[in-house]
This record gives C-alpha cells, sequence and structure tokens, in this order.
C-alpha cells in the first residue's frame, strides 16, 4: 500500500535549528545533528533541511554541517539553502544528501542549476521550490530570499517551468500560513497541483493530522511537509520532537 | 569488506552509512584492486539509465564485475538503476544493460490520481519468503521507491517482492548469487537495515 509522506521541515540558521512564522520570529529549537537522530529513530518518511539565511547572505551550503547531519539520517533527505552552482549540487550529493532543492536562483532567473542537476543526477534529485505569499488585489506572489525579494512570474507558469528545467518534484511552501498551525491554504496547494505533472509537496499551515489529510485529499499534493507541528508540543509550544508514524499513516 | 561501485551517480554516502551501522566495513571505490578483494559488491544507480550506464561501462571495471560474479560466485545486489541494469535495457533510453537477467525495464504507466515518479514508502509483498534476502522482514515491511521505470523480469529471474502502485511489478529480483531490489535499503530505516544486513551476512 502506497501512503502518502509526511516531511519534518527543518530550518537551519548557523548551527542551530529555528522554527519561525511567517518567516519571522525565528525561535531556537535544538541540535539539528540531535533532532535528526530522533526523526530517523521515530522512523519519519523522509526530511527537509533549509538553511534560512544562506540566499539571503548570499552565500554557499555549510557542507560540513550538511554532511554529519545526513549521516544520521536513514530516510531520504533534501537539502535547501544558497544553492546557486552545479559544483554546489555535486558536493552535496556526496555529503549524503538525495535531494537539493532549488528556489532563489530559479526565482531570480537561473534555471541552469536545475537542468544540469537534473542530467548528471536525475529529476527525482531535484526538487524546485516556492514561497508563496498572498497579496490583496494582486492574488498569489512569488518571493525569493526566504521571502524577502518578490518577483513578477505567475506562480502557475513558474512551478512548470521549474518542472520544465528537470524539478521531478515541487515543493510549495506558504508565507503566510508559516508557523500559524492554522491549515494549509487549500486554494494554492490545488492551483501548484494542477499546474505540473510531478508530485507536489504542501508546506506552511499544518498544525493537525486533519490538516495534512486535507492538502492530500483536497489540495491534490503526493505529500505534506510540517515544521511547528514536528518541533512544539501543547498550548506553550513546548519544544519537544515528535513523529508518529502510525497515526499519520491515517491520513 | 563490501564494495559499492563508485561510477559517480547519487548519494553512495548512504548506502556505506547503513552498512557500517549494521557492523560492516564498506568501501565506495573504483579501484581494481579492492574489487578483487571484495565479498560482497553493491551496485547502485540513480537518474537516467543511459547516463548510468554510459558511466558504468566508462569505469571499465564491467569485465572484473563480471568475473568476479560469475566465476568467484561474488553476491551482488543492483539498487534501483543498478538493479534495472542488470537486465536487457531499458524504455528510458537506447543503451544495452547488462544482460545479466532476461529482464526488460518499462515505463510505469500513469493512472488515476497516481503520479509519475512514484516516489515514497510502500508495502511490498513476499513473493519468494524462503530467499536469503527477505528473511526477517515483518508483515508490514515498506521501503522507500523513487523510480519512473519498472522491473519486468522474464520466467529464469525470481521475483522476491512485489508491490502496488497502479499496477502490481517486481521490487525485488534474483537469480543465483546476484539480486536487485527497485528501491533504496540505504533509506529504508529498519527494513532496509534487515535487508542489507541478509545480503551482508546471508549466503547467496
Amino acid at each position: 500500500m502506497y501512503r502518502p509522506r509526511v516531511i519534518p521541515c527543518l530550518l537551519l540558521r548557523g548551527h542551530g535549528l529555528v522554527k519561525t512564522r511567517k518567516f519571522k520570529d525565528a525561535v531556537y529549537v535544538g541540535d539539528p545533528v540531535n533532532a535528526v537522530r530522533i526523526f530517523s529513530e521515530k522512523e519519519a518518511d523522509e526530511l527537509t533541511l533549509l538553511d534560512i539565511d544562506a540566499s539571503r547572505e548570499g552565500r554557499g551550503p555549510n557542507f560540513e554541517l550538511i554532511e554529519e547531519i545526513a549521516g544520521e539520517c536513514l530516510m531520504p533527505i533534501g537539502y535547501g539553502g544558497g544553492i546557486s552552482s552545479f559544483d554546489q549540487v555535486r558536493q552535496l550529493i556526496r555529503s549524503g544528501v538525495e535531494k537539493v532543492i532549488i528556489n532563489s536562483a530559479a526565482a531570480l532567473g537561473s534555471m541552469a542549476v536545475i537542468s544540469e542537476a537534473a542530467a548528471a543526477f536525475g529529476s527525482q534529485a531535484v526538487v524546485g521550490a516556492v514561497d508563496v505569499r498572498h497579496r490583496l488585489l494582486q492574488g498569489y506572489k512569488i518571493a525569493a530570499k526566504s521571502g524577502t525579494q518578490e518577483i513578477g512570474s505567475r506562480l502557475e507558469d513558474h512551478v512548470r517551468a521549474l518542472v520544465d528545467a528537470g524539478a521531478g518534484e515541487i515543493f510549495v511552501n506558504n508565507i503566510d500560513a508559516d508557523g500559524t498551525m492554522a491549515g494549509f491554504d487549500l486554494g494554492l496547494v490545488r492551483r501548484v497541483a494542477d499546474s505540473v505533472d510531478v508530485p507536489v509537496v504542501a508546506c506552511g499551515g499544518a498544525g493537525t493530522l486533519e490538516h495534512l489529510s486535507q492538502a492530500i485529499h483536497v489540495g491534490g499534493a503526493s505529500a505534506v511537509s510540517a515544521g511547528s507541528m514536528f518541533v512544539f508540543h501543547g498550548k506553550h509550544r513546548a519544544v519537544l520532537i515528535n513523529y508518529n508514524p502510525t497515526e499519520l499513516a491515517t491520513i | 569488506m563490501i564494495a559499492i561501485i563508485d561510477y559517480d551517480i547519487g548519494n553512495l554516502a548512504a548506502v556505506s552509512n547503513m552498512l557500517r551501522r549494521i557492523g560492516h566495513d564498506s568501501a565506495i571505490t573504483a579501484d581494481p584492486e579492492v574489487i578483487k578483494s571484495a565479498d560482497r559488491i553493491i551496485l547502485p544507480g540513480n537518474g537516467h539509465f543511459d547516463t548510468c550506464m554510459k558511466n558504468f561501462r566508462a569505469t571499465g571495471l564491467v569485465p572484473l564485475i563480471e568475473r568476479r560474479v560469475f566465476e568467484d560466485r561474488v553476491p551482488l545486489l543492483g539498487i534501483c538503476v543498478g538493479a534495472q541494469m542488470l537486465g536487457s535495457g531499458s524504455e528510458e533510453g537506447a543503451e544495452p544493460g547488462l544482460g545479466w537477467f532476461d529482464m526488460k525495464v518499462r515505463r510505469l504507466p500513469r493512472s488515476d490520481g497516481l503520479r509519475v515518479p512514484h516516489m515514497g514508502w510502500n508495502r511490498v509483498g513476499r513473493a519468494a519468503p524462503h530467499h536469503y534476502i527477505v528473511q526477517g522482514l515483518d508483515e508490514d515491511a515498506r521501503f522507500y521507491f523513487v523510480h519512473s521505470y519498472y522491473l519486468d523480469p522474464g520466467e529464469s529471474v525470481d521475483v522476491l517482492l512485489t508491490v502496488e502502485y497502479g499496477i502490481t511489478f517486481a521490487a525485488g529480483v534474483s537469480r543465483g548469487n546476484v539480486s536487485g531490489v527497485q528501491f533504496h535499503p540505504e533509506k529504508s530505516h529498519r527494513f532496509g537495515k534487515q535487508l542489507l544486513l541478509n545480503f551482508a551476512e546471508g549466503r547467496g
């Protein structure tokens, strides 16, 4: 029986993990190597690791740390943040990640890193990511560099271009819903899922199993990703890494 | 020592990492001397079939590996495209496969609500429960798959495991000391650990 993937999304800031709200107000939630070890023990389906400062600061990935983190991962892991060249992609794959996640470089006009990576390692190793916010009267806007730089491309056109360049999967993150745990923007997920024929991973807003289920069954996503849900516990958002595969298999 | 054949494709660190966890030394290598002394061989593979075949042949290692497998009877495990390469060729490309198995590789049909690639966790059925590669796997064993083409073995090839994604197809195949799995045991938690342990310690 095939089951939709449920993917914890971990945000890297320096050598620590943080969780944001609406891409702001980062709160420290722990050590990444330790967190990944726990998710591994809990048999998480897959992990997404995003360095939220790399592109904004104009620097590349922290390969040493990524290699250490990937070494703890007995499930697939994708890395995103500051990837702009094929050499970086090669080094990331060598460091032990299955997937490279390309966001800002593609949003700001260069699809070359996607097509080169897909040609060498296959489309399954390349995820095209978009961060999206909704603007009154303007609709959905794509923003690069951790939400700080909006671009003009239409959402549907941009995700199709990512797939045409070679991305084997689309990761769509909703800036407005990030960290709110109030549910996905299902209209956004549906629009992306209807625009491409590769798997779509929905991220941004998950707080309950019901939310995850909606993203799959109403939004049309193939997989779901969440941060807060898997690192916080209870009303006061105490940090507690949790992931129950049996429960999550029911979505 | 287990030789993981390095021909510049995909995430090989994950394979050696998983082997280390089950207490087995491995080397990611294209060195003939290392392959000559290996007592097991893993043939990985990721990405496009033709790219894998071309890169693999370009290493010049194929005759040596064939000698080790067919004369010295060293067990070999193909993973993902590494398993597909055991057959005669793939609908994905034009390059001939290794031709060790009577096996074709075909494109997964698109079916209702199921996107291609088949990417994610899937439960497998045991078609040959007594084979050493599948010993000790739980009834609910699941593995991580990511592929757009599937193994279609002929009658001379044993099907070890099956999986369903729109259609039912072979997830694991074997003939003599050569086996192949379509999924990624190195990224499949305790299920993959068990399978790799069987390969590393069982008698092929």
